[in-house]
């Protein structure tokens, strides 16, 4: 079993489904942060069989609107002196801006950059969102 | 008390039963005393922003605000504006904002007016956005509805031809269902039927009756509207399929006699061939009314919007 040290300060991005580590690690641009980061996958877990977990140290700020699309399984931990100060339970997000665009070809957000694709859920189960601007349903699979 | 002083209109949604029926009657006031209305808006500007051709609507919105004794200004095709340049619908209207007192917009994408409308400091009007909404049509059926039919609330309305394409079904549709009792017979061939979103929505939401039928002759008798639409060839990706479809739907004088004596034909205009000449000499025929009709609502709104609709 691979031992990663506890951190100080900073976040742990637990409960990950398997697999959707990679993904989270890429799409909130984690290679670009200025700060240790450590991505676990397949990590042994009681509750999931296997589970993906990411650390980054000296960074509690997050996009859990994002990490929500991705995986509503996670739970971000907030760390302080060792010790979780915060735990987040992620939820699909009501309101999205700017994280993926509009399904409608025909949408203004789609040529004038100006405009940022903003969306309202539509339906939890199937992850649809409506348009803010056209009024499209868009199904949103992050990958 | 309704006031609609300096807002958007891009959707009929975001006007209330109450505001849709105090600009109507307004309307019909400004029709039968047009003399009175004349100066309302001296020194008023109306902008025709419109990035896609369009006659009728830009006409309309035109005479109304000139009925009213002010003036306008404005483009007729994206190619004749800044928009040809690149230039974001933002700055457009930042800076349009400030030649005009109220705007209407047309535009070939979805959403456009919107964008327009949180970004600009005076009124912005959505005259049709691709597919999606307009709203100054569904006013013009409206008042239509309540000058030869006297009533918004249980109704039995026919919509013909393209239901799937056609914004100015999909927005009076909509519109109607907010008033009580109606019940709703959706004519269409199978491939232009009327989105099943909409439906879900029309019958979840405001709890509709929806009755589907392949042929105009079922649903004739039972109706006091018969709103007929064209279908559009621009809205085909394959020409056959639009040579297939575009003769299905045609009203004619046989059909008319199926109809009761009061039921009364509209059509958003301009129409191709869906109604055969013969059928406009048929005084249930009011698709000419309903474009004139459209002026005096349009008006309306304006002086609303303006300010002025209560000098």
């Amino acid at each position: 079993m691979i031992e990663v040290a506890s951190i100080r300060r900073g976040l742990v991005v637990d409960h990950i489904t398997a697999g959707k580590g990679l993904l989270i690690f890429n799409k909130l641009n984690m290679a670009s942060l200025n700060c240790p980061v450590v991505l676990l996958m397949n990590v042994p877990s009681q509750r999931m069989g296997r589970k993906d977990i990411i650390k980054v140290e000296n960074f509690t700020e997050i996009d859990t609107a994002m990490l929500g699309l991705i995986d509503t399984k996670v739970t971000v931990n907030i760390i302080e002196n060792e010790h979780v100060v915060e735990k987040i339970k992620l939820a699909i997000p009501h309101e999205v801006k700017g994280l993926f665009p509009c399904g409608n070809p025909r949408c203004v957000t789609n040529i004038d950059a100006y405009v940022t694709p903003t969306f309202h859920l539509h339906d939890e189960a199937n992850c649809s969102y409506t348009c803010e601007y056209c009024e499209e349903i868009t199904k949103v699979e992050i990958r | 008390m309704v006031n609609l002083v300096g807002r958007h209109l891009i959707s009929p949604n975001d006007l209330s039963l109450e505001e849709i029926s105090t600009i109507v009657a307004l309307g019909q006031n400004m029709k039968r005393n047009r003399a009175d209305y004349a100066e309302l808006c001296r020194g008023k500007i109306l902008a025709t922003l419109f990035y896609e051709p369009s006659t009728r609507t830009k006409l309309s919105f035109e005479s109304a605000m000139l009925r009213m004794g002010g003036s306008i200004l404005g483009f007729s095709d994206a190619s004749s504006s800044s928009a040809a340049k690149g230039e974001s619908i933002a700055d457009t209207i930042r800076v349009l904002a400030s030649y005009a007192d109220v705007a209407v917009m047309r535009h070939p994408r979805e959403g456009a007016p919107k964008v327009a409308s949180e970004y600009s400091t005076i009124p912005i009007i959505n005259g049709g956005d691709g597919g999606h909404q307009h709203p100054t049509q569904t006013l013009t059926d409206l008042i239509t509805i309540d000058t030869y039919i006297g009533r918004m609330e249980n109704l039995e309305v026919a919509f013909c031809g393209d239901l799937k394409y056609g914004r100015t079904v999909h927005s009076l549709i909509e519109t109607l269902a907010r008033f009580p009792g109606s019940r709703f017979h959706l004519v269409s061939p199978e491939e232009l039927v009327l989105p099943r979103r909409l439906k879900e929505h029309l019958t979840k939401i405001y709890g509709c009756e929806l009755i589907e039928y392949r042929r105009m002759e079922e649903a004739l008798p039972h109706v006091d509207i018969l709103y007929m639409t064209r279908i559009q060839k621009e809205r085909f990706f394959n020409e056959a399929d639009y040579l297939r479809l575009k003769n299905s739907f045609i009203l004619d004088a046989d059909k008319m006699k199926l109809a009761k004596q009061k039921m009364i034909v509209m059509h958003p205009l301009p129409r191709v061939n869906e109604i055969a000449y013969e059928v406009d000499d048929d005084p249930r025929a009011v698709y000419f009314q309903q474009a004139e009709l459209g002026v005096y609502v349009r008006m309306a709104l304006m002086a609303h919007q303006l300010g002025v609709a209560n000098q």
